[in-house]
């Protein structure tokens, strides 16, 4: 029986002919095993070729390299006589802290000529095989010394086809347990604090003779987990280490160790160490106890395992944390990073090592949990969290309640020890979100409704978009979707109609709409909250709306407005999807640049072309037909010279703006695109009745699509709203933005349905002539309505994403992916 | 869109013949983007006027949509004399545009009274005189208001009406380059025969032309490359870089050099072997750089993709030897992200970087380079806006994209701050010809890190 760890680098050894790739085959399966032979055939056409070894090995490393990163078993089918040509896979597993493992074939020398003569494409001298048996020999004794963790010899025929291979997992691989768990910080011999913080979480100590706390048992049948650092510098560390051995040893706790046990027990181990950071404390303590409980104290320590993996792989524990690589790998440095964590090499102000800011560039999907670094409130950074909240610092005992994600603490009853450097708050450090991988480059992602690749050249123009213009990214939770407009129309005359909007939805599947008068404005996305603290608005690109002198006088009167609905709704902020009015207070430039200017140019151009015509109609010359052509012109130029103007208000500052908000997206912990729009609009309405000045009201239409009579009722409601210059609706499923089909796919959701003036100003002055309309009605809108699911899906998983309390880089690429998504070549007047 | 053409020399009906088009038909000329007319609203021996109309097919200017940035959207084509009504003169009126005639070729040479007008046409009144008067031109340029609904004002437009004895082929000349000149925008792709067709509309009054360069460049569709060569041949100066593009164009020539001399200066003066260049752009600091062997390591970073695209074929980095290539990178990053690439240089450049930063993110670039990347020296330029006053014409900031320009006060006490809070000494001087009361037009600040030494308290 051959025990190898589920995960590890399977090293052959045997000299040629002694059944290696046989063995391997009967094993393992084909892509597991990585052969010499193959990796030569492939750099030099010749399996043989043994002057392409180094090319070869090269390449086998690479793979190997890249299945070991992956987590894959991987098996090398080499003679591996040599150590130097071990030592190269040692090299390759210890780089991805996996176990290198050893497999010896030992055949007779004979046996393995027959062998080789048996196979055609071997021709070697007889004096090569006994050399290598001479090599085999001489490095069965070396193995353990290179390096490798295990070691199974076979020897002889019989031995090697018994052979039968046996899995074992690692000890860091708890996956099979799933809690729930107690996770407890620090605790530094605080044995008090710890017995208060486990009363609180439900379990009952249970004492001996003496009175002191041996076990604990909870009723819900929790499982505490220890994060380390149970001792020194408090003043039981011999209690706190009775208890836990006992809830341990009883299966009631885990345990992993921290610095402060590895140095107690290389002190008690007899070696030398430096009596400083409370170790003394504890040794004089230890001093009290009997021999025996010292003894099991030492060989509790030396047991303990320095990271776990639990809960089905999404819930780490490490003393100092652990980076993703590290996750259920054993080496030397994974160790040493657990019970450590990673410094930069460089010392602070107090000459305490500078830590590197590994949870800063955390990405990985399982919650890291540790403790080592005393901070003054538990914040989670990228699914991490230190839980050392300084107990005997006099600061607390903390608790993380798993998978509830709830945290518990205790504060302490004193100071029991001053410490060197005050206690890391997480508010000073200056970053801890958005690194540049995380937005470039071809990104695959699952975001919950779908999955979409961010193809990298979008990725790089949005980043341009990001880094030029937008508010701080970090704060960008939220991109409003673009949005299709309903299927072309064949009534005389327009090319958008009710008609068609409400068959689109009906085609979907929805039966009841809600029609949204479509304000002419800029999007404007608000967040805000009470306190004003992150409270920002900005539009579809992210960019901010206006100066702070200005933005800081309109959010406080949204504050005074939203603020009894903040209370209602029991959220802290409130994420608002608005539309800010008039048009030409953000786009005022483009409206006199880009519209009145085409306007201007065509007013004054057209009747000094009529004034040459008639001129030449004068000299009876025939004209008539190019004279009517330029007087259709002429009208229609000032057709649409009205459509741009209706949307131009005088404002001065912020005089004269309002918000039409139509959408309350989410508040603290919540995302409300379940909620129908009923209720958001019934929010927006409260808006406008408490400062209607500032809001304005959205009219709406809401009909139940299987009736006739309700439909032409909407669409004279329509006809009257665009008539008076309205832009136009949009037509939305009245169950809210989540809305889903039979199929249970993602709805659109709306549909613009655009007024027949309104569209001069996008389509061009002209484009009624039924020519052009016959043209347009072929427009596609396939790309568009894609488009258009595919970032509303995107924002709909960034708002969950935002409810469940994920890390900000999660938040931050799906909301990335909405802006690159803009970077598809799509019509713009769609 | 529409042009007329006016003469009183008598008998003015002989128009006609120099522009070989009867004044008695009506003359259509089917055009790649509609139809141009020709016809005469007046032809009497006293006043003949041509007026040369393209209806422009919206539909057609459409289908032509990659060569036309405005295609798919509302535009002026149909109404503005542009590029598209240049062309038209050039088909319609070829032989006139030569200064041939068969039947008037004597008067074809001669200077004659005309009137051209130009109803439409994009531009200030302010350029358009500049151009048009050096060509001996009378010139009135009516701005063409906005609405009052729209807050009024000017829009963009002039009607232009010149006045002048030239001969006819000199003034349609003129127009066929002036016309897109103004328009600023080129209706299909500029190829390198442009060079040739500018040469040749430009004979006799182009390199004379005080606005020569900025003809050149925008007849040219701002390829600089084709500008730099027309103007070679005209004999021109030389200038300029993309920063300075749009200052009136006396200024810009010295101060983006003297700009680069400093930056490489101070670089020099922290021994910096190992450097960033942050904003990179497409390149103007690069070239310097990759040229001065004491730089081992040289980072282009910037945040536009395109920009870096023109660093890198500016550098000519796929024909550079794999010495040179392997000194110097190209990066897209942008400061509001952390981005490790960026960290361990000897020096970090910001040259006309920052002001084009929004204020308020301002301390999140500050973070990513003081605070993370940490090079031992800082070099930043920008703008000293006092010294704008000396740019004649200039109104607001020296260029659209910039969210801000300082006074050398308050650059000053940013500067400070920033040493202050992470860790730096810093030292301000100015870059250009200084003036007494406003200083250098450019200001750098050098910036080097302090050297911490850790105090272990026994």
């Amino acid at each position: 029986m051959i025990d190898i760890p589920e995960l590890s680098l399977v090293v052959l050894v045997g000299i040629s002919g002694s059944g290696k790739s046989t063995f391997a085959r009967t094993h393992f399966a084909p892509t597991q095993v990585l052969s010499s032979d193959f990796f030569r055939g492939l750099v030099a056409d010749d399996e043989n070729d043994q002057s392409a070894s180094a090319a070869a090995f090269d390449v086998l490393h690479y793979v190997a390299g890249k299945r070991l990163a992956a987590g894959r078993l991987t098996v090398v089918d080499a003679t591996n006589l040599q150590s130097h040509a071990r030592a190269g896979l040692i090299a390759v597993a210890r780089e991805h802290d996996v176990l290198p493992v050893v497999i010896v074939l030992d055949v007779p020398e004979s046996v393995a000529w027959d062998r080789t003569q048996a196979r055609p494409d071997r021709s070697f001298d007889r004096r090569v095989l006994t050399r290598m048996q001479r090599d085999l020999r001489r490095s069965l004794g070396q193995f353990a010394r290179e390096g490798f963790r295990k070691v199974h010899v076979l020897r002889g025929e019989e031995e090697i086809a018994g052979a039968e291979i046996r899995y074992e997992k690692l000890f860091n691989d708890r996956r099979d347990e799933r809690g729930p768990f107690d996770i407890v910080g620090d605790v530094h011999g605080c044995r008090a604090e710890l017995e208060t913080l486990l009363g609180t979480l439900g379990w009952e100590l249970v004492r001996d003779e003496a009175g002191r706390p041996v076990d604990a048992t909870h009723p819900e049948g929790r499982t505490a987990v220890f994060v380390g650092d149970l001792v020194d510098r408090g003043p039981d560390s011999p209690g706190v280490l009775r208890l836990v051995m006992g809830m341990v040893g009883a299966g009631h706790a885990i345990c992993v160790p921290g610095n402060h046990e590895q140095k107690l027990a290389r002190k008690l181990a007899g070696r030398t160490v430096q009596l400083t950071h409370g170790l003394p404390e504890t040794l004089e303590q230890l001093a009290a106890e009997p021999e025996e409980f010292v003894h099991r104290a030492k060989a509790f320590i030396d047991g303990l395992v320095s990271h776990y993996v639990l809960d089905d792989g999404k819930l780490v524990v490490a003393h100092a944390g652990l980076k993703e690589a590290y996750h259920g790998r054993a080496s030397g440095r994974v160790r040493s990073f657990a019970l450590y964590g990673e410094t930069t090499g460089e010392t602070d102000e107090y000459g305490l090592p500078v830590r590197y800011p590994w949870a800063q560039e955390y990405r990985g999907s399982a919650a890291v949990v540790y403790g080592h670094v005393p901070t003054t409130r538990p914040e989670w950074i990228n699914n991490t969290i230190c839980l050392d909240t300084g107990c005997v610092f006099g600061g607390a005992l903390t608790a993380l309640r798993w998978p509830e994600r709830e945290l518990v603490g205790v504060p302490a009853a004193k100071e029991y020890y001053a410490p060197i450097r005050p206690l890391t708050t997480v508010e000073t450090e200056p970053d801890r979100g958005l690194d540049i991988a995380d937005v470039t480059g071809r990104k695959h992602l699952e975001y919950g409704y779908g999955r979409t690749t961010v193809p990298a050249e979008n990725a790089a123009a949005a980043l341009e978009v990001m880094g030029r213009y937008s508010i701080d990214p970090e704060t960008l939770i939220w991109l409003p979707p673009t949005m299709a407009p309903c299927s072309s129309s064949t009534v005389d005359g327009y090319l958008e109609y009710p008609a068609t909007a409400f068959a689109d939805l009906r085609s979907a599947g929805v039966d009841q709409v809600v029609c949204e008068e479509k304000h002419m404005g800029s999007r404007a996305v608000v967040r805000i909250s009470a306190s004003g603290v992150g409270d920002s608005i900005w539009t579809r690109t992210g960019r901010p709306f206006f100066a702070p002198e200005l933005l800081e006088p309109l959010l406080a009167r949204v504050r005074v407005a939203v603020e009894p609905i903040l209370a209602e709704l029991e959220t802290d902020w409130l994420l608002l999807d608005t539309e800010l009015l008039p048009w030409s207070a953000k786009a005022g430039g483009l409206i006199r640049d880009q519209y009145a200017g085409v306007g201007a140019a065509g007013r004054a151009a057209l009747p000094a072309a009529l004034a040459v015509l008639d001129q030449v109609a004068a000299r009876d010359l025939d004209v008539s037909a190019l004279r009517d052509r330029i007087e259709l012109r002429s009208a229609e130029i000032d057709g649409y010279s009205a459509a741009y103007r209706a949307y131009v208000k005088p404002t001065d500052g912020l005089t004269g703006v309002t918000l039409a908000p139509f959408a309350v997206l989410a508040g603290a912990g919540v995302s409300y695109a379940a909620k129908d729009h009923g209720w958001h609009l019934a929010i927006a309405d409260r808006l406008v009745a408490a400062d209607p000045e500032l809001f304005t009201p959205t009219r709406r239409f809401v009909l139940d699509l299987a009736d006739p009579s309700a439909e032409a009722e909407a669409t004279d409601w329509w006809l009257a709203l665009t008539g008076a210059g309205g832009e136009g609706m949009v037509v939305k499923p009245y169950a809210g933005l989540a809305t889903v089909s039979a199929k249970n796919r993602l709805v659109q959701p709306g549909v613009k349905c655009r007024g027949r003036e309104y569209l001069r100003i996008i389509y061009g002055p002209e484009y009624t002539r039924p020519e052009q309309l016959d043209r347009l009605r072929q427009r596609n809108l396939g790309r568009k309505r894609n488009l258009a699911l595919r970032e509303h899906g995107l924002g709909l998983a960034a708002l969950d994403r935002l409810a469940e309390g994920a890390p900000s880089w999660q938040v931050h690429e799906l909301v990335f992916a909405i802006l690159a998504a803009e970077s598809e070549p799509v019509d713009p007047r769609l | 869109m529409l042009l007329t053409v006016t003469t009183t020399h008598r008998p003015a009906t002989d128009l006609g013949y120099l522009l070989v088009k009867h004044p008695g038909k009506v003359h259509s000329f089917d055009m790649p983007t509609g139809t141009a007319y020709v016809m005469y609203p007046e032809a009497t021996d006293d006043r003949c006027t041509a007026a040369l109309l393209l209806d422009v097919d919206p539909q057609r200017l459409r289908a032509r949509a990659d060569s036309f940035e405005l295609s798919q959207y509302v535009n002026d084509r149909p109404y503005a004399a542009s590029s598209l009504l240049a062309s038209a003169l050039a088909k319609v009126f070829r032989t006139a545009l030569r200064g041939a005639s068969k039947d008037r070729p004597e008067l074809a040479a001669e200077a004659i009274p005309l009137e051209i007008r130009v109803p439409v046409l994009r531009g200030s009144a302010e350029l358009v005189t500049r151009l048009f008067t050096p060509l001996g031109w009378a010139v009135t340029a009516t701005p063409i208001p906005l609405e009052e609904e729209v807050g009024g004002g000017d829009s963009r437009y002039v009607d232009l009406a010149l006045t002048g004895t030239l001969r006819l082929a000199d003034a349609l000349n003129h127009l066929y380059v002036l016309l897109p000149v103004l328009d600023d925008g080129k209706h299909y792709w500029v190829a390198p025969d442009e060079i040739e067709k500018l040469l040749r509309s430009g004979a006799g009054w182009l390199a004379g032309h005080p606005e020569k360069v900025l003809i050149a460049r925008r007849y040219l569709a701002h390829r600089k490359s084709y500008a730099t060569t027309a103007l070679t041949l005209l004999d021109a100066d030389q200038p300029v870089s993309e920063e300075e593009a749009e200052l009136p164009v006396a200024r810009k020539a010295p101060l983006a050099g003297q700009r680069r001399d400093a930056v490489l200066a101070a670089l020099a003066e922290v021994g910096a072997t190992r450097v960033l260049d942050l904003g990179c752009g497409p390149g103007a600091l690069l070239t310097a750089l990759i040229k001065d062997t004491r730089f081992t390591e040289i980072v282009g970073a910037d945040v536009s993709s395109r920009a870096l695209d023109q660093a890198a074929r500016r550098l000519r980095l796929d024909q550079m030897s794999e010495r040179q290539r392997n000194r110097i990178t190209l990066i897209q990053t942008a400061l509001t992200y952390r981005d490790g690439r960026l960290s361990g240089y000897d020096a970090a450049v910001l040259m006309e970087v920052i002001e084009h930063v929004d204020l308020p993110r301002l301390p999140a670039l500050e973070a990513s380079v003081f605070g993370r990347a940490q090079p031992g020296a800082v070099v930043v330029t920008t703008p000293n806006v006092e010294y704008n006053v000396h740019y004649e014409g200039l109104t607001g900031m020296r260029h659209s994209d910039h969210r801000f320009e300082w006074t050398r006060a308050e650059f000053a006490g940013w500067a400070e701050g920033v040493a202050e809070r992470y860790g730096y000494t810093v030292t301000i001087r100015g870059v250009g010809d200084p003036d007494e009361t406003t200083g250098a037009p450019t200001q750098l600040a050098l910036f080097r890190k302090t050297e911490t030494t850790t105090e272990v308290t026994a």
